[in-house]
C-alpha cells in the first residue's frame, strides 16, 4: 500500500493505482482527454502531466503507478506550463468552430482550454483539415475537430468488440477512421458520442437540436429491454430531446445501447393522445367518460370469468398491480404477462430471475448461452460478458442458432437435444462446465417460447444442478427476459392464465400488449387497449385509453435481476393521455369496483404488500433455490431467437425514424437493394 | 589514435569476405564454448568491468541494463534479447557496415548476450531499407546454424539458442525500443509508456533487453580480451572503441573505428581528410546524428568525442554520426530540413510531438526565407520547450534539439535573414 503526497495531502492507495486515480480519491481533478477509467491507458494526450519530485520530466499521471513516498505537485509551475503547452498544441489544428459545434457547452476541450489554456493563439500557419467519415445513421463525424485521444478506437476494441475503427497514418496525418470505409456495426455505437471529448463524434439524430444549458435533466431508467439501464432524460419544454447513460456500476456501468439512446424520437410519433371508441365500426375520438361508459357497458354484460387481461412489455408495476386488483375484483383469473407465449415455471423467483446478477457475470469462468443472442436481447449484459471474456478469456458455449457475438464461442448444437446431452454429462462442453469454478447458464426466450418450454426450463435446472452452478455463494442459473415489465409482473403474480384462452375471452384488456398474436383474438371479443402508441393492437381495439410512456410517469420497473428501480416523470403525456395507474383507478370506479388507492404512495404501498421486494429500491436479494419446472419430453425443433431486429422490438422503437434508418442500414443491409426511387 | 591491434571491426571496409571461414580467420567464433562455460555471471561482470555504454545513442551502461533481467523465470515467461538494427538516424551508417562486412560478430554477440540474460531466443529488427544488409545478415545466421554455432546446443555448450531476423517497413520511430517491440509484435510502431520497462514487460510482455547492434557486436571482443582491455581505451566512463561516421563537407567521408574521447578535430582531420577547403572553412558540426544539437566551429576546435564531453557543451554523442558543414552551408535551411524529417517521422500519438513538429517545421520554412518576426525566434524556442520532455518517447526531444542548437549558436544569422527579407519586401 504505497503512501504518497499529492499537493501536500497524504494518501494511501492500493498498489497499482495511478496518480490520477489517487488524486481523484483526494478530490483533486487532473485534466485529461485520453484517459477514461473504463478503457485502457494510452497516455497519449499528455494533458495529465504533473510534476513528481526527483523526476526530471513531468510525468503522465494516468499511466504512472503510485510509488512509496512519491511527492506529486499538480499545480506547480512545471505542471501548469506543461498543460498549457498541451492545450496550445491541441488547438493549433482544431477548427475552433465552437459556435456551430454540437459539443459546445459540454466539450472537454472547451472547458479545459478555459481552465488551463491561453486566451489567444500564437499559431499563424495553415490548419489541417480532415475528411469526415461515414459511420452510419447514428454517429456524425467532423473529423477536423478530432484530437486523436483514441478513446473511440479503444471503446470499439475493448467494450463494443468491433475493431472497425482504428488509427491511420502517422504524425500530423494521423486520422481516426475505418480503413475501408464502413459503418460501425455495434449496438453500442452511441456511446462513442459520449466518450468523444470533443465534437468529432456527435449524435446524428440530435444534430443542431439544442444546447446543453437549455436542457432540464431528469434521472430515470430505461424500459426498452429488461436490463434496466440507468439513464438521464434531457428535456426542453415539453419534449424529450435525448437520452444519455447514467453511471450504475452494477447495471449498465456507463454505457447504454443504441436503442435506449436513439429510439427517443419514437416518443413523438404515433402517439395516442385522446381516447377512442368504435362507433359504427370506426374508431372515433371520444371523451374519457364516453370511453369508460362503453367499457362499463361491455363489462356489465360479461361474466367475470370471460374477461381477460394481458400486460405488455413496457408496462409499469403500478399499472400492473392496479389492473390485477381490478381483474380480481371483476372475478377474473385470466391474466398473463408473457404475451410472447413463453412457457416456464413461475412459481419460484429463482426460476425466472437473472440470479447471477449483471455484475456477478464478472466472477463467472464458463458461460452456457441457451436459445439467446444477448447482443440483441440485452446489449449491456452482453457487454458484461465480453468484459469478462476480455479479462479472463472465459469459455463460452452456445446452444441455438449461429449469431454474431463479439467474443469467441463454441457452438454446441441448435436445440434441446444438446441440452439433454449436457444434462446427462456428455458433450464437449461438459468438461468445461465440470472444471469451472463459477459456471453459469443463461436461458433465453428462444428456448422457452415454445410448447415444451416447461420441460426445457426443468432441463436447464437439471444442468445447473449437475454442474454445481448453484451454491450458497454462487447462483449461475439465469433467465434472460427481453421485456422491462416481465419480472415485475411475475413478482406481482400477473400470470396464470393461458394466453390462447385469454385471447378468446369476451372482453379483453390489453395494457400496452402489442406483441400478442392479434389475429388470434376472436372476432366477437370486445378489446380495450390502454397504451401510448397506436401500434398493432390498438388498431384492433374497440376502446382505446391513451396512457403514458416511460418518460411521462413516475413508475416502478423491475429488471432481469429483480432489481426494483423507479423511472421519473420528465414531461407530461401528450393531449388527454394520463398516467396508466390513474386510468385504471378511474375506470374501476366506473365499472363499480373502486380501487382503494388515490395517490402514488398508496399504490406503492400496495405493491410492497403484494410483494415485499418492492419495498427495497435498487437492491438485489438472492432468491432461494427450490424445485421448479416440469420434466417432460423436449421437442427436436431448433431454438428460434426472440429478437429478429434489435432496432425494432417495441411500440416506441417501431415508431422511431432513427430506428427505421438503423434497420435499413444494419439489420437489412445487403438484403434489399435500393431502387432509383429511394431517397 | 587507436592502435591497429585494438581494433574490433577488422573488416569494417569489406576488404575481406564476410563469410564464416574468413570471420573465423579474423578471430570470430574462436572457442565460444569456453566463453559460455564461464557462466552468465562472468559475462555480465566482464561487460560491467568494460564500462561499455550502449551504442544506440542514449549511452546507458550495458552491463547494468543486462543485470535488470530476471536471473530465472519465476512465472514461466521466457526472456528475450532484441537487437536493434533499425539504423535510421540521418548521418548514421555504422551498423550498416558492420552488418555488411562483419555480421558474424553480431551473431556471436547475440549468442553470448542472450546466454548472459537467459534468453533462448533473440530477434534482430533490421531497417526495411537495408535489403542487401538483411540478406547478408541472414546468410551469416544461416552459416552459423549450419555450423552448429547457434541453434540447438549452440557451439556444443548445451545452450539452445535461436536467432531470428525481422525486417521493418521503414519507419524511423521503430528504432525507438518500445516502438520496435510493438512493430515486432505486429502492431503499429508506436512507442509504449514506461513504466513498465522492457526488462519487466517487453516483447509479448516478457522480460526483454533491447540493445543496439554495435553494442552486441563488440561483446565477443570484450569477453575474449577482457573488460579491462576495453576499459583501458578512452576517458573515464567513456570507454572502448566506437565506430564514427563522418559525412558532409569533408574530403573523405568515411566510417572509422576509433577510441572514445578522440578530439573531434583530430577525427575529422585525420580520418576524413579534413574539411573541404581547410579547417578554417568550417561552419559547424552536428556531432552525433541529426537529433543532436549543432556545434559551431569554436567548440569543434577542442571538444572530445564522448558522451560526457559532448553533454558538457549541451550536445550529445548520439550515434557518433559526425555531420560536417562548411561555410557554403545555409545552416537555417539545413536545420529546417531536419525539422521536416522529424515532422514526417513523428508517430503521432502524443499531442506535443504530433502537432508541434509540424508547427516548428512550418516556422522554420519561413525562417529560411526570413519571412518571420524576430520575436518568433523566441517563440520557436518556447515551442521546443513545450514539446521536449512532454512526450512518451524521445522523438519529441529529438525534434526540438536541432532547432535549439540553431538558435543557441546561430541566432544572429537568423535575425540577419529576417532583416534582409524585410528590406527586400520594402524595396
Amino acid at each position: 500500500m504505497p503512501k504518497l503526497t499529492i499537493d501536500g495531502m497524504e494518501v494511501t492507495v492500493e498498489p497499482g493505482t495511478s496518480i490520477i486515480q489517487a488524486a481523484e480519491q483526494l478530490g483533486i481533478e487532473i485534466p485529461r482527454f485520453c484517459y477514461h477509467d473504463k478503457l485502457s491507458v494510452p497516455a497519449n494526450c499528455r494533458m495529465c502531466l504533473v510534476e513528481v519530485e526527483k523526476s526530471p520530466k513531468p510525468v503522465a499521471s494516468c499511466a504512472m503507478p503510485c510509488g512509496e513516498d512519491m511527492k506529486v505537485h499538480t499545480q506547480s509551475p512545471l505542471a501548469k506550463k506543461a498543460r498549457k503547452g498541451v492545450i496550445e498544441m491541441l488547438l493549433i489544428n482544431h477548427p475552433l468552430d465552437c459556435p456551430i459545434c454540437d459539443q459546445g457547452g459540454e466539450c472537454d476541450l472547451q472547458d479545459q482550454t478555459v481552465a488551463f489554456g491561453f486566451d489567444r493563439s500564437r499559431y499563424r500557419e495553415a490548419k489541417r483539415a480532415v475528411k469526415d467519415k461515414e459511420l452510419g445513421p447514428l454517429v456524425k463525424t467532423v473529423m477536423t475537430r478530432c484530437i486523436h485521444c483514441t478513446r473511440c478506437v479503444r471503446f470499439g476494441e475493448e467494450i463494443a468488440g468491433v475493431e472497425e475503427m482504428g488509427v491511420l497514418n502517422r504524425g500530423e496525418h494521423l486520422e481516426i477512421g475505418t480503413y475501408v470505409s464502413q459503418m460501425v456495426t455495434s449496438e453500442m455505437s452511441g456511446n462513442l458520442v459520449d466518450i468523444c471529448p470533443v465534437g468529432a463524434l456527435t449524435s446524428k439524430p440530435y444534430a443542431f437540436t439544442a444546447r446543453p444549458w437549455e436542457l432540464r435533466k431528469v434521472e430515470s431508467v430505461d424500459v426498452l429491454d429488461a436490463v434496466g439501464s440507468n439513464i438521464r432524460i434531457d428535456v426542453r419544454g415539453g419534449e424529450v430531446l435525448r437520452i444519455l447513460p447514467r453511471l450504475h456500476e452494477d447495471v449498465n456501468e456507463e454505457w447504454i445501447s443504441d436503442k435506449t439512446r436513439f429510439a427517443v424520437d419514437g416518443l413523438r410519433s404515433q402517439r395516442l393522445d385522446t381516447p377512442y371508441a368504435r362507433v359504427d365500426g370506426q374508431l372515433q375520438p371520444v371523451e374519457w367518460g364516453e370511453a369508460f361508459a362503453a367499457i362499463a357497458e361491455a363489462v356489465d354484460k360479461t361474466d367475470g370469468k370471460k374477461i381477460g387481461a394481458v400486460v405488455g412489455d413496457l408496462a409499469d408495476c403500478e399499472s400492473i398491480v392496479a389492473l390485477k386488483d381490478l381483474m380480481t375484483a371483476l372475478g377474473s383469473k385470466n391474466i398473463e404477462c408473457r404475451q410472447d407465449g413463453a412457457e416456464f415455471d413461475v412459481s419460484e423467483p429463482a426460476g425466472y430471475l437473472f440470479n447471477t446478477t449483471i455484475s456477478g457475470i464478472e466472477q463467472a469462468d464458463a458461460i452456457l448461452l441457451v436459445g439467446t443472442n444477448p447482443r440483441h436481447e440485452a446489449a449491456l449484459i452482453n457487454a458484461r460478458i465480453r468484459k469478462t471474456w476480455l479479462a479472463n478469456r472465459i469459455k463460452i458455449g452456445v446452444i441455438g442458432p449461429h449469431v454474431g457475438l463479439n467474443y469467441p464461442v463454441k457452438y454446441l448444437g441448435a436445440g434441446a437435444e444438446t441440452l439433454e446431452e449436457l444434462a446427462s454429462g456428455k458433450g464437449a462442453f461438459a468438461d468445461v462446465l465440470k472444471n469451472a469454478k463459477n459456471p453459469m447458464i443463461i436461458l433465453g426466450a428462444g428456448a422457452l417460447r415454445r410448447a415444451d418450454g416447461m420441460a426445457i426450463h426443468a432441463l436447464a435446472r437439471k444442468v445447473a444442478e449437475k454442474y454445481k452452478m448453484v451454491r450458497d455463494d454462487w447462483n449461475g442459473f439465469n433467465l434472460l427476459h427481453t421485456a422491462a415489465s416481465r419480472v415485475g409482473a411475475l413478482m406481482l403474480g400477473f400470470t396464470g392464465g393461458n394466453l390462447e384462452g385469454i385471447l378468446a375471452a369476451n372482453v379483453l384488456y390489453l395494457l400496452g400488449a402489442d406483441e400478442i398474436p392479434v389475429e388470434k383474438i376472436s372476432k366477437d371479443t370486445f378489446v380495450i387497449y390502454q397504451g401510448h402508441h397506436g401500434d398493432k393492437a390498438a388498431a384492433r381495439a374497440d376502446v382505446i385509453l391513451p396512457g403514458s410512456a416511460y418518460t411521462e410517469k413516475n413508475a416502478t420497473y423491475v429488471n432481469n435481476e429483480g432489481r426494483v428501480q423507479q423511472a421519473k416523470q420528465a414531461v407530461f403525456p401528450p393531449g388527454d393521455a394520463r398516467e396508466d395507474w390513474k386510468i385504471l383507478r378511474a375506470l374501476s370506479e366506473v365499472v363499480g369496483h373502486k380501487l382503494p388507492y388515490d395517490d402514488i404512495a398508496a399504490v406503492r404501498a400496495r405493491l410492497a404488500s403484494v410483494n415485499p421486494a418492492f419495498g427495497a429500491i435498487d437492491t438485489v436479494k438472492p432468491a432461494a433455490w427450490k424445485e421448479f419446472g416440469k420434466e417432460g419430453k423436449c421437442d427436436k425443433a431448433q431454438f428460434v431467437l426472440p429478437v429478429a431486429n434489435f432496432y425494432m422490438t417495441d411500440p416506441i422503437s417501431r415508431a422511431s425514424k432513427t430506428m427505421a434508418e438503423c434497420t435499413e442500414a444494419f439489420a437489412n443491409s445487403g438484403q434489399k437493394t435500393k431502387t432509383g426511387t429511394h431517397g | 589514435m587507436l592502435d591497429d591491434k585494438d581494433r574490433i571491426f577488422t573488416n569494417l571496409y569489406g576488404w575481406e569476405s564476410p563469410g564464416l571461414k574468413e570471420a573465423k580467420a579474423r578471430g570470430d567464433w574462436d572457442n565460444t564454448k569456453a566463453l559460455l562455460a564461464k557462466g552468465r555471471e562472468w559475462i555480465i561482470d566482464e561487460v560491467k568491468k568494460s564500462d561499455l555504454r550502449g551504442r544506440g545513442g542514449a549511452g546507458f551502461p550495458t552491463g547494468m541494463k543486462w543485470s535488470f533481467m530476471p536471473k530465472e523465470s519465476k512465472d514461466g515467461r521466457p526472456s528475450y534479447l532484441v537487437i536493434n538494427a533499425d539504423e535510421s538516424e540521418p548521418g548514421t551508417c555504422k551498423d550498416r557496415d558492420i552488418i555488411r562486412h562483419d555480421p558474424h560478430k553480431i551473431v556471436e554477440g547475440a549468442l553470448l548476450a542472450s546466454f548472459a540474460m537467459g534468453a533462448h531466443a533473440s530477434y534482430i529488427y533490421i531497417r526495411g531499407e537495408f535489403y542487401h544488409e538483411a540478406l547478408a545478415l541472414q546468410k551469416a545466421i544461416d552459416e552459423a546454424y549450419d555450423a552448429g554455432l547457434i541453434g540447438k546446443n549452440a557451439c556444443g555448450s548445451g545452450w539452445d539458442f535461436d536467432l531470428y531476423l525481422h525486417r521493418g517497413a521503414g519507419a524511423y520511430i521503430c528504432g525507438e525500443e518500445t516502438a520496435l517491440l510493438n512493430s515486432l509484435e505486429g502492431k503499429k510502431g508506436m512507442p509504449r509508456n514506461k513504466p513498465p520497462f522492457p526488462a519487466g514487460a517487453g516483447l509479448y510482455a516478457c522480460p526483454t533487453t533491447v540493445n543496439n547492434i554495435e553494442t552486441i557486436a563488440v561483446v565477443p571482443a570484450i569477453l575474449r580480451r577482457g573488460g579491462d582491455w576495453f576499459a583501458s581505451i578512452g576517458n573515464e566512463k567513456n570507454r572502448g572503441t566506437k565506430v564514427f561516421c563522418i559525412s558532409g563537407h569533408v574530403n573523405n567521408p568515411c566510417n572509422v573505428e576509433e577510441a572514445m574521447s578522440i578530439p573531434l578535430k583530430e577525427l575529422v582531420e585525420k580520418h576524413a581528410g579534413g574539411v573541404r577547403g581547410g579547417w578554417d572553412n568550417l561552419l559547424a558540426i552536428i556531432p552525433g546524428g541529426s537529433s543532436t544539437r549543432v556545434l559551431p566551429k569554436d567548440i569543434c576546435e577542442t571538444v572530445l568525442m564522448d558522451f560526457d564531453s559532448l553533454r558538457a557543451v549541451n550536445s550529445s554523442l548520439g550515434t557518433a554520426a559526425v555531420i560536417v558543414m562548411d561555410k557554403s552551408t545555409d545552416i537555417i535551411y539545413a536545420i529546417a530540413r531536419l525539422a521536416r524529417f522529424y515532422w514526417h517521422e513523428s508517430c503521432g500519438q502524443c499531442t506535443p510531438c504530433r502537432e508541434g513538429t509540424g508547427w516548428m517545421y512550418r516556422i522554420m520554412q519561413r525562417m529560411v526565407r526570413g519571412e518571420a518576426n524576430i520575436e518568433e525566434i523566441d517563440m520557436l524556442l518556447d515551442i521546443g520547450h513545450e514539446i521536449e520532455g512532454h512526450t512518451i518517447c524521445a522523438h519529441g526531444d529529438a525534434s526540438a534539439w536541432p532547432i535549439q542548437g540553431l538558435i543557441n549558436h546561430f541566432r544572429p544569422e537568423m535575425e540577419k535573414r529576417i532583416l534582409e527579407y524585410r528590406k527586400q519586401v520594402a524595396a
